[in-house]
């Protein structure tokens, strides 16, 4: 399934991401998966949103620098091996990056694991995803 | 002591005098040679024979740094290229560099000018002097190289960097006096420092600096930190480079070399000429440079004027230590930077107008020389991979390095940190300020 990801660009100072949390608060929006990526400077926090054109209006009013992409989602056995051969082999295998992905808290059952991920080519990685039968 | 005491020390009427003979055989050779102020004079309604005394200065046009941008390479030069010897060149406005032609007499001149310039500071033949001045196309390097050779002092051309080797070089060569931008003293006493040599204990004692607006309480810091007199030095590419004035060892006020550059003070928003004593900018009227003479040239440096005898002997002019600027150029390690350039680069970049601010540090002296540019993130730039936000932020570095010439700090920051401001965008600011 695609996922609409909202990014934020934060400098890396103390009170930043409270600030983009207390945005999602008020508009009532919640964070189903959050990945924060840092430098000594900055930092650009990627979020999976309950309600992204929301979030995403609420925190441009706020004049947070922004930007929304499409990301893949994915449901794997929570066992070991499950994410390399559900997701990392397949994809190495058909050529494709992953550019990075992270852990998202979708409706997996008991034995299941959802992550989400952005790849160099989402058609592609689509159609992989389907064909294992873990697209979600 | 005094180099030229005939010159530098003649009464005033002779000196008017002698800048008026000059500057009416200056302003015919303009007017002949160069069309550039041919059609200026004749927009200001103006000929080389209205020039009846030197009051009559203030009929002819200003020029100003985008003068040499419009012109640029050789519209503003008044000899044939056969005749040039030497082309220096800094750092323009809009990324076309000022180019600065000298004939083999603009380059015999420069030297006497600068040699007495290193006399007045207090420099002698006996002198082994250092000079970590930048060579190159940098005025800089040169000038103070060949003045020092012809006072005859013993010259070793250790250019900047390198600061380990130049402190090496003070203590194995018994250098005397240094040259280098007052930033650069402070980097060689730091140096020196972790190094374990103090400065003080060396054979320095006299260092000439310029380049870089300084100020008081700086050559205080330096003074003591080298153990030395630190002496202000005042020049600008588009008139010869360094040695267009200097203090002498009473440090109370710069001495314009007067007999070779006619200086006068205006109001920077009127254009008004002003009485000696009061602040305004410095406008400068070259009186012997052949190759590219410039008529009533704008420096954009406040300063003021004073004319009183000075206790060395001299009668020449005193200019006050550099109060601001009458437009945001900014001086970095002897770099001259403009906004308008850094502007540029965003644009490019960015390909959208861009928000940023130029953060500098003038309250610590060891700081002067560095330069920060904070550049707002737009969500056109903005992306959610970090490769390419740090692909953005190093192709704006090296961007700003080659159209600046030095080496800037670029900070990627959100939009809220930079204040919006009514009107014209405050683009520089101190950190103190922030």
């Amino acid at each position: 399934m695609r996922l609409k990801q909202v990014s934020v660009f934060v400098e890396n100072e103390p009170g930043r991401l409270e600030a983009i949390l207390e945005v999602l608060e008020r508009e009532k929006v919640s964070i189903r998966a959050l990945s924060v990526s840092d430098t000594a400077e900055f930092g650009i926090v990627r979020m999976i949103l309950d309600k992204p054109e929301e979030g995403l209006q609420a925190l441009r009013q706020a004049e947070f620098t922004t930007r929304v992409d499409w990301m893949l989602s994915a449901q794997i056995p929570d066992v070991p091996g499950g994410l390399l051969n559900s997701v990392a082999k397949p994809m190495a295998k058909a050529g494709i990056n992953i550019k990075y992905f992270y852990a998202y808290i979708g409706h997996a059952g008991e034995d299941k694991a959802m992550v989400v991920l952005k790849t160099n080519d989402i058609e592609k990685a689509e159609g992989i995803l389907k064909s294992l039968s873990v697209d979600q | 002591m005094i180099r030229d005491p005939e010159n530098e020390s003649m009464p005033r009427e002779t000196l008017e005098r002698l800048q008026f003979q000059r500057l009416k055989a200056k302003v015919g050779d303009v007017y002949e040679r160069v069309p550039f102020y041919r059609r200026m004079f004749k927009e200001k309604g103006v000929t080389p024979d209205d020039i009846q005394s030197l009051a009559d200065l203030t009929r002819l046009p200003f020029t100003s740094k985008l003068d040499f941008r419009d012109n640029y390479p050789f519209g503003l030069m008044a000899v044939p290229m056969e005749q040039v010897v030497r082309i220096h060149s800094s750092s323009g406005t809009t990324g076309k560099p000022i180019i600065a032609p000298y004939t083999r007499h603009d380059v015999d001149t420069w030297a006497e000018i600068m040699a007495r310039t290193l006399t007045s500071a207090g420099t002698t033949e006996n002198d082994v002097l250092q000079n970590a001045y930048g060579y190159g196309l940098f005025t800089g390097g040169l000038g103070f190289h060949h003045g020092a050779e012809l006072l005859g002092a013993t010259v070793i051309p250790t250019s900047t960097g390198n600061t380990k080797r130049q402190i090496l070089m003070i203590q194995d060569l018994g250098t005397t006096v240094i040259t280098c931008t007052p930033s650069y003293a402070i980097t060689l006493h730091e140096a020196a420092r972790e190094m374990g040599v103090d400065l003080r204990d060396t054979t320095l004692r006299l260092g000439i600096h310029g380049a870089e607006p300084w100020s008081e309480k700086m050559r205080e810091d330096i003074e003591d930190r080298l153990g030395i007199i630190a002496i202000n030095v005042y020049g600008l590419t588009e008139v010869i480079g360094p040695g267009v004035s200097v203090e002498c060892p009473y440090k109370c006020g710069m001495h314009i070399w007067e007999d070779h550059f006619l200086a006068e003070v205006i109001n920077p928003e009127t254009g008004e000429q002003l009485p000696y004593g009061e602040e305004g900018e410095l406008v400068i009227t070259t009186l012997t440079k052949e190759a590219q003479p410039v008529i009533r040239f704008r420096t954009r440096d406040i300063i003021s004027l004073n004319p009183e005898p000075c206790d060395c002997g001299r009668t020449m002019v005193r200019m006050s230590r550099l109060t601001g600027r009458s437009d945001d150029m900014l001086i970095v390690r002897g770099v001259n930077v403009f906004p308008s350039q850094i502007e540029s680069v965003l644009l490019e970049v960015e390909g959208v107008e861009p928000h940023y601010l130029i953060v500098v540090d003038r309250q610590h002296a060891f700081k002067t020389d560095e330069l920060e540019i904070w550049v707002e993130v737009s969500d056109e730039v903005f992306s959610d991979e970090m490769g390419k936000m740090e692909n953005l932020e190093k192709r704006l570095r090296s961007e700003m390095d080659s159209v600046l010439g030095i080496a800037a700090r670029i900070k990627l920051v959100e939009p809220r940190t930079i204040a919006r401001t009514e009107g014209k965008a405050k683009r520089v600011v101190d950190r103190s300020e922030l």
